[in-house]
């Protein structure tokens, strides 16, 4: 853990546990769920107002772990930590600031690796699908049993980004605003083939079983779950930012091998990607969240893009990033235009990158100057 | 670069076309301003006027400035059109000093009063005699104040004098409805009113469209 200036410091992960039977949560596709724990933490402090809340929301494989260091072993903070902390753009001297770990998760929430009570069994497949939308419904009870009536803000990149745009539509009297970055209005068709090659890599790994997999280390799909994830790491990088970092660098090695070991740095750093993400993130898990990604569909689920926005009362600020292919400009533009012929509060800037998809977990200058500029406005705009 | 045509809205004051601006716009109204810079003069307009204001802009610097003026602005080229906008969505449309930048003028004006119930342009003369007597005895593009780049490196690819912009209002159905000349001097000030297109500097229109 480093001493580093403004940050959380040493932080837990709570949970919190609702929709008891009779009283499941209803899903999207109609199916019932409960009970349903969410793991979160918080950072800061609610004001005597409960007005200054910020719900952050986490991409894919994110968790509720955005900021600080749980033990002081840990040698990395959390996921958006540039983000979170004193004098940083999510300021915890002045907001509250509030992330859970989605429904359909493996890091705390529940997903089809939990018990099922009514077996007493995993769920693993048994588990109901889940969509976006039924993530966000799940956040709004953490977000009613912390006090909160009206968010500031819900901010998230990528499927966050998804969930930011949910939240203004589904509770446009409970969010003030909502900044999505790198995100889009429904996942191209590009998307959800990258996603189909990762979930296809998990289901042919012998060991996934039908989901029904052991939770030892030797049961486990680590095969299938590292391809995904290294093909997953490729989509969010781009061309020019793996060209700086590898080039064609030969990894600890003057000449090629000629064999089929590692030789070049690009081949050892995905493969290092696969391995790491194996010890966090579990194969069902994956299976599910991508799904719901698939299914993400605005102008599908409101007969056009326009209509989904019609009722949305929050100031929206959207990022994208120059270089990012999988969720590129263009996607945010529609979102852009559908909200000004709404005539909502709408900013809008494409920062210009070289990262790729990644790059708004990459600490920059533009999101440090935008993001608390933005908040600032809608802070004192009395939106809240 | 800045999408305005000329350099900052502020010298220690509010330039002066934008002053004569702020002085027509009604409090509490819907602005949108095409090509905001900084975004200093909506700035204004919320402090002194209360409006809701709206920013367009293509700069990345100058878009990250309005955001942290408070402003709400959108990046995009003015001259991918404002198609998104509803008719009349805005009670006025400015365009400051910016109209000389864009590639397609006449677009750009019929789309600024079919978005706003008013448009209101600002822009440098190139008329002015100053300009005149800078073409006529030295022969080179001329440099002002308010335009003061080198033919080689200016955004300003569409310049236009008074007479001209008014023939062209004219022409397209665009009706002026008040045009406030700014000359650079006092004896400019006397002449402005009587020779607009000699002794203007620069001048405000306030426009409306024809076929409402």
């Amino acid at each position: 853990m480093n001493n580093d200036n403004g940050s959380v410091g040493l932080v837990q992960t709570k949970t919190l546990t609702f929709a008891h039977p009779p009283d499941e949560l209803i899903l999207e596709s109609g199916a019932r769920l409960g009970p349903i724990t969410l793991a979160y933490e918080t950072y800061g402090k609610l004001d005597s107002q409960r007005s200054n809340a910020i719900l952050l929301v986490h991409a894919l494989t994110g968790d509720a772990h955005v900021a600080g260091y749980h033990t002081h072993a840990d040698r990395k903070p959390g996921w958006w930590d540039w983000m979170v902390g004193s004098g940083r753009p999510f300021d915890t001297d002045r907001y509250f600031v509030v992330c859970s770990n989605v429904i359909g998760g493996c890091q705390g929430s529940t997903g089809p690796r939990s018990i099922n009570p009514a077996t007493g069994e995993r769920y693993n497949l048994d588990f109901p699908m889940v969509t976006i939308g039924d993530m966000v419904a799940a956040q709004r009870y953490l977000v009613d049993e912390l006090g909160i009536d009206r968010l500031l803000c819900v901010a998230g990149g990528s499927m966050g980004g998804m969930q930011a745009l949910e939240w203004a539509i589904r509770y446009p009297e409970r969010v003030a605003s909502v900044i999505p970055i790198a995100t889009t209005s429904r996942l191209s068709a590009q998307g959800i083939a990258f996603n189909q090659v990762g979930r296809r890599a998990i289901t042919a790994d012998n060991k996934w079983n039908g989901g029904n997999y052991g939770v030892k280390p030797d049961e486990l799909p680590a095969e299938g779950l590292a391809v995904a994830r290294m093909l997953a790491h490729i989509t969010y990088l781009s061309e020019e930012a793996m060209h700086a970092k590898f080039g064609r660098r030969l990894r600890e090695k003057e000449r090629y091998g000629f064999d089929f070991s590692i030789d070049f740095e690009v081949e050892s750093y995905l493969q290092h990607q696969g391995e790491s993400f194996i010890r966090r993130f579990d194969a069902d898990s994956y299976l599910y969240i991508s799904k719901a990604m698939d299914y993400f569909d605005l102008p599908r689920q409101y007969g056009s893009l326009q209509n989904a926005f019609a009722g949305v009362q929050a100031g929206f600020l959207l990022l994208s990033f120059s270089s990012d292919w999988l969720f590129p400009t263009v996607h945010s533009k529609e979102i852009v235009r559908a909200l000004m012929v709404n005539r909502k509060d709408v900013t809008f800037c494409e920062i210009p990158s070289p990262y790729g998809h990644d790059a708004f977990l990459i600490e920059n200058e533009a999101m440090k100057r935008i993001v608390p500029a933005f908040l600032n406005r809608m802070a004192s705009s009395g939106r809240h | 670069m800045k999408m305005s045509g000329t350099k900052g809205c502020f010298d220690g004051v509010l330039r002066r076309d934008l002053r004569t601006v702020v002085a027509l716009i009604e409090p509490k109204s819907r602005v949108l301003d095409l090509g905001c810079g900084d975004g200093g003069l909506l700035g204004v307009l919320n402090r002194e006027r209360g409006i809701s204001g709206h920013g367009i802009e293509r700069s990345f610097e100058a878009i990250v400035r309005s955001i942290e003026n408070g402003v709400s602005v959108i990046q995009a080229d003015l001259d991918e059109g404002l198609g998104e906008y509803p008719n009349h969505s805005f009670d006025y449309v400015l365009l400051s000093h910016t109209l000389q930048t864009v590639h397609k003028p006449a677009v750009m004006m019929r789309e600024m009063v079919r978005v706003g119930r008013l448009g209101i342009v600002t822009m440098p003369n190139f008329a002015h005699w100053r300009i005149r007597l800078q073409f006529v005895f030295r022969g080179r593009m001329p440099k002002t104040r308010l335009l003061p780049y080198s033919w080689y490196d200016t955004p300003n690819i569409h310049l236009v004098t008074l007479s001209d912009f008014c023939w062209f209002c004219r022409r397209h159905d665009i009706e002026i409805l008040r045009q406030i000349n700014l000359p650079s001097s006092r004896l400019g000030r006397l002449l402005a009113d009587f020779w607009p297109n000699l002794f203007a500097e620069s001048a405000v229109f306030v426009l409306q469209g024809k076929t409402e």
